[in-house]
């Protein structure tokens, strides 16, 4: 296994190339850094001078890929490309374009992420889970049709929707949790509560539905029968044998995300007010800054390639059938 | 641990706050980005201002209450003294003509015995401990110091330090005697040391004169009686050296801790908590020197109770807390709740704060009345306006054709259905680029745009249609084709157009331009190519703003000043608009004090701009602000930064209201708790059920 997971790791480093490359050339060749200078220093006042000292004082006044200026290896090594590119892979993030030390903000806004994204995972999942299997034992009855209707309402409707109605019922209605805000430690009980809520509530419409649809294909399965054959209760068949060997179908799709859950959520984060991650990346593509989004990307492709990893070693732990060499 | 069980506190249950604070000064506002800077060398914005408007106290301020804007000392024990200069350096009398004055010196005498904000700069740093401090209120025991003549002299030079990006640079380096000089000293040292602190200190700047340790004096080339008014800004607000070389430690910057972050003033209100991604907390400033509320304003303020802490010491708040709010739906129903103190009013929830009267005036809608609330409203010194490149062969120039074209247009873009479309009736159409406030404008009669109205029964009416088309056939573009070649004119509209609302604002441009048949092109791009497309002068027609930086017209009517060309001199005259008759009055005016001399010169430059109209002028923003009744001492001053010295609030009111407001509502609790009832009961009957069935098959 550690051959395995070594030989997955060397293949990360062309992808983590290329993800970088990619990222460099949409923001210094598509996007100059004249572009992101004017973008910084303002609308007021802003001088060519200006323009080229901001420039300067960051080094994107360098060459991009080739200096010719320089001598030797040089002419690779003095480079905007290069220089970035290194700091990149030792995971030194360097300053965003206002000061600010890329990894402590980084560190900072894990944490209220994390807050919100684990426990609507891991309910949302349960949640998903249970719903799924009681629509396969009751099927072809009323209970699942009217389960079916219901999850098919609820994956149609916008997830803005779920959060602007859940602030307005539960927060500005019933009055019983803050509308939006952050504390840390036990105090965030309070505030991560509605939007847990209303993670887990907005996903139970698609969540149900394609669990449902693995179980089901479970159901038709010639263990099922042979269990159903020992006189087996239909929910001993169903949360024991159909559920652990649906676990594969459901690992694919759960255990990828789990590292990504840091990175946060967009709109969930800016409707209540959640300190977290999830708009980094835009705002720091709003305001061109260069340093965040080459980062967060970076992040982003190293934790999905730790995602994929994790994915299939997970595999072995719930399917014996599984090895990986 | 109240924060799990609400139930057992006395706060409210959706109290986004806990209890500490509810009954004193402490004031709850918002911010909706994270500000990018606090140094005061480089902050340029209104939302960084928020802050550093409260830390830092530059040497004048304006009058909170008193309206035209008027200055007054803060820093300066009194306005400073303002001497003219000739080559030599010789004093010229007062009133010495502008071509004898080639320097003015204006020397500042300073407030005594003012101290800095507790600070670990004025304490001696331990250094080995530096790794173990993870916030500036780890530092033990914060010091302080009084203040002097350097401290503003040293933040004058921060302004050229080739590392701080100062946004007035540029335009202070053509007033401050030496400050180019110093900029290229300070190059050429952090070439040789570039990660070494530089104390500015050793670096002689000639424009800056220390004069005693309560004096100074600062040199500037020719008469530039503006510079009074930048001297009301952050800009020129004291920097202590120890602050400066304290934050350079590389053990604070990899924690952020910074001075870009972490100002350093003598003003009211220090910041102790810096999370940009949470919450900034201001809290009083226990050092702050004697201040009072003043002790007259103007005539309609008594009766509105702003007199009634006239000569009351300042500041009444004691902390102020801003939470980051970016959407402004939550922002809304929290203040409507009681847990914001006051409001602007977004699109989404105009129509239940305001309603108009049948005059027009907006007035609160009968809820906001009930809830006791207090709507203020004021014009803000700002324009956004549509430009013609005046480059441009079609609609620039200075050709009669071009100039009746434009006209044309100016008639057709109906700014008043804009802004009763799309602002909320929030804005008044512009007359010229002069908002009302700003020292030129004329109300009434004598200040409307003859191009595009006439004085209808005492008020402007838009000229019509008709008269639109014929100045168009004047142009030789009869019912909108060229008449020598009989194509259809077809017109180039540079937009950054992204936001939601833009496609029917485009649209509605469109159609304004279709009332004299002419045919407008939306070429709609990204920020960086307009900005290119400014620059190398290839945009036609553009959206402009600008917002007041002193309520001078020279502030405004600089926007068209020929050597100002964004096209050649990458200045602000974004039209790239000239005439030298224009610019030969503009520079009369700009020397002069408001008189009714000043005054006739900028009706003349009026009448030259409303002629040549290298703008449709647009519009000024109207700002409302809605304020809860515990929220006194507020009236809208759009120049001053540091108004939250001012406010004053009733605590036990806010608390007594905000019970009122939110009792919880637990009956739908216990109503969805029957409901999931209804619907497990009968699944768990069910399982029951077929779990029997299967049984009885085994049995049998």
């Amino acid at each position: 296994m550690l051959n395995y997971i070594l030989r997955r790791i060397l293949y990360a480093i062309p992808i983590l190339v290329g993800v970088n490359l990619i990222t460099f050339f949409l923001f210094f060749v598509v996007n100059t850094p004249d572009d992101m200078a004017r973008m910084q220093l303002g609308m007021k006042h802003v001088t060519p001078e200006a323009i080229d000292n901001w420039k300067q004082e960051r080094g994107y006044d360098r060459p991009l890929f080739w200096n010719d200026a320089a001598a030797g290896a040089g002419q690779a090594t003095e480079t905007l490309l290069y220089s970035e590119s290194t700091k990149l892979f030792r995971f030194d993030f360097g300053v965003a374009d206002d000061g600010r030390d890329i990894g402590g903000d980084i560190r900072e806004r894990m944490g209220p992420s994390l807050a919100i994204a684990v426990p609507t995972f891991i309910l949302g999942l349960m949640a998903n889970i249970t719903f799924a299997l009681l629509m396969v034992f009751f099927r072809a009855t009323y209970l699942e049709l009217s389960g079916v209707v219901l999850t098919v309402v609820l994956m149609s409707i916008s997830g803005l929707f779920y959060i602007i109605g859940g602030q307005f019922v539960v927060g500005k209605l019933m009055h019983l949790v803050p509308i939006s805000g952050y504390e840390s430690g036990l105090d965030a009980f309070r505030f991560v509560l509605l939007p847990v809520a209303i993670g887990v509530i907005s996903g139970i419409g698609s969540g149900v539905r394609w669990y449902r649809t693995i179980f089901l294909e479970e159901m038709g399965k010639d263990y099922v029968r042979t269990a159903r054959a020992k006189g087996l209760p239909e929910g001993r068949v169903l949360f024991h044998h159909v559920l652990r060997n649906a676990m594969i179908p459901i690992l694919t799709g759960a255990v990828v995300v789990l590292p990504l859950l840091f990175m946060g959520s967009l709109i969930t984060e800016s409707f209540f007010g959640i300190p977290g991650l999830g708009s980094y990346t835009i705002e720091a593509i709003n305001a061109q800054d260069f340093a965040i989004v080459r980062a967060m990307v970076f992040l982003g492709a190293v934790l999905y390639i730790i995602g994929l990893l994790l994915t299939d070693l997970s595999y072995t732990l719930v399917d014996p059938r599984v090895r990986l060499s | 641990m109240y924060g799990l069980f609400p139930l057992l506190a006395s706060a409210n249950w959706n109290s986004p706050y806990s209890e500490e604070g509810v009954e004193s000064q402490v004031l709850y506002s918002s911010f909706s980005g994270r500000p990018k800077h606090l140094d005061p060398a480089r902050s340029y914005s209104s939302n960084e201002y928020t802050f550093i408007g409260q830390i830092y106290e530059p040497p004048l301020q304006y009058h909170y209450l008193k309206r035209p804007y008027q200055l007054e000392p803060l820093g300066a024990v009194e306005m400073p003294k303002v001497t003219y200069l000739d080559q030599q350096g010789d004093p010229l009398p007062k009133d010495a003509s502008i071509e004898q004055i080639v320097y003015s010196l204006y020397e500042i005498t300073l407030r005594e015995g003012v101290q800095y904000q507790p600070h670990p700069a004025f304490s001696p740093v331990d250094e080995v401990l530096l790794d173990r401090m993870e916030q500036l209120s780890d530092f033990p025991q914060p010091g302080s110091r009084t203040l002097t003549a350097d401290d503003y002299i040293y933040q004058i030079k921060r302004l050229a330090h080739p590392a701080i990006h100062s946004p007035i640079f540029g335009l202070m380096t053509e007033y401050i005697v030496g400050l180019q000089g110093l900029r290229d000293q300070l190059k050429e040292a952090r070439k040789e040391s570039p990660e070494q602190w530089l104390d500015l200190r050793k670096f002689p700047l000639e424009g800056v004169e220390r004069v005693d340790e309560q004096t100074y004096r600062i040199k500037i080339k020719g008469k530039y009686p503006q510079f009074l008014y930048w001297l009301a800004m952050p800009f020129f607000a004291p920097m202590p050296w120890e602050v400066e070389q304290f934050y350079e430690r590389p053990q604070l910057k990899q924690k952020n801790i910074t001075l870009d972050w972490y100002p350093v003033g003598t003003g009211p209100f220090m910041l102790t908590v810096n999370n940009p991604n949470r919450k900034m907390v201001l809290e009083r400033n226990p050092n702050y020197h004697a201040d009072f509320y003043p002790n007259e304003g103007e005539a309609t303020d008594q009766a509105q109770g702003l007199l009634e802490d006239a000569g009351q010491p300042i500041p009444f708040l004691d902390r102020i807390e801003f939470s980051l709010e970016k959407e402004t739906i939550p922002y809304w129903n929290k203040f409507l709740q009681g847990y914001y103190d006051a409001s602007g009013i977004s699109s989404d929830s105009f129509d239940q704060a305001v309603q108009l009267s049948g005059s027009g005036e907006a007035q609160l809608t009968p809820e906001m009345e009930q809830q006791g609330m207090r709507l203020q409203t004021s014009v803000s010194t700002s324009i956004y306006y549509m430009g013609f490149n005046m480059a441009d062969p079609v609609v620039g120039g200075t050709s009669e054709r071009a100039r009746k074209l434009r006209q044309a247009i100016s008639i057709v873009v109906d700014y008043e259905e804009y802004i009763s479309i799309f602002a909320n009736g929030r804005g008044i159409p512009a007359q010229g680029p002069l908002p009302a406030g700003i020292f030129g404008h004329q109300a009434g009669e004598a200040g409307i745009n003859p191009t595009v109205y006439r004085w209808q029964q005492g008020k402007p009416v838009r000229r019509s249609i008709d008269e639109a088309k014929a100045l168009l056939v004047d142009a030789g573009y009869p019912n909108g084709r060229d008449a020598e070649s009989g194509k259809p004119l077809t017109l180039y509209f540079d937009v950054t157009a992204s936001g939601p609302d833009d496609k029917a604002r485009m649209d509605w441009y469109r159609k304004q331009f279709e009332k004299i048949d002419l045919q407008l092109v939306i070429r709609n791009t990204d920020y960086n190519r307009f900005q290119d497309k400014m620059l190398n002068g290839s945009a036609q027609i553009f959206l402009w703003g600008w917002n007041a930086d002193y309520p001078d017209p020279e502030n405004f009517l600089f926007l068209l000043y020929g050597p100002n060309a964004k096209m050649e001199k990458n200045g602000e005259n974004a039209a790239n608009y000239s005439n030298p008759e224009f610019d030969r009055l503009f520079e009369q005016m700009k020397n002069m004090e408001n008189s009714p001399e000043r005054q006739q010169v900028i009706h003349q430059i009026m009448a030259i701009l409303q002629d040549d109209a290298p703008w449709l002028w647009g519009f000024h923003p109207k700002n409302f602000g809605l304020y809860h009744r515990w929220y006194r001492n507020t009236k809208p001053n759009l120049m001053a930064n540091n108004t939250l010295k001012y406010a004053r609030l009733d605590p036990v009111e806010r608390n007594k209201m905000r019970k009122e407001w939110n009792d919880p509502v637990l009956w739908p609790l216990w109503g969805g708790g029957l409901l999931m009832m209804a619907l497990v009961v009968p699944a768990w009957l069910g399982i029951r059920r077929k779990e029997r069935q299967s049984l009885r098959v085994e049995v049998k």
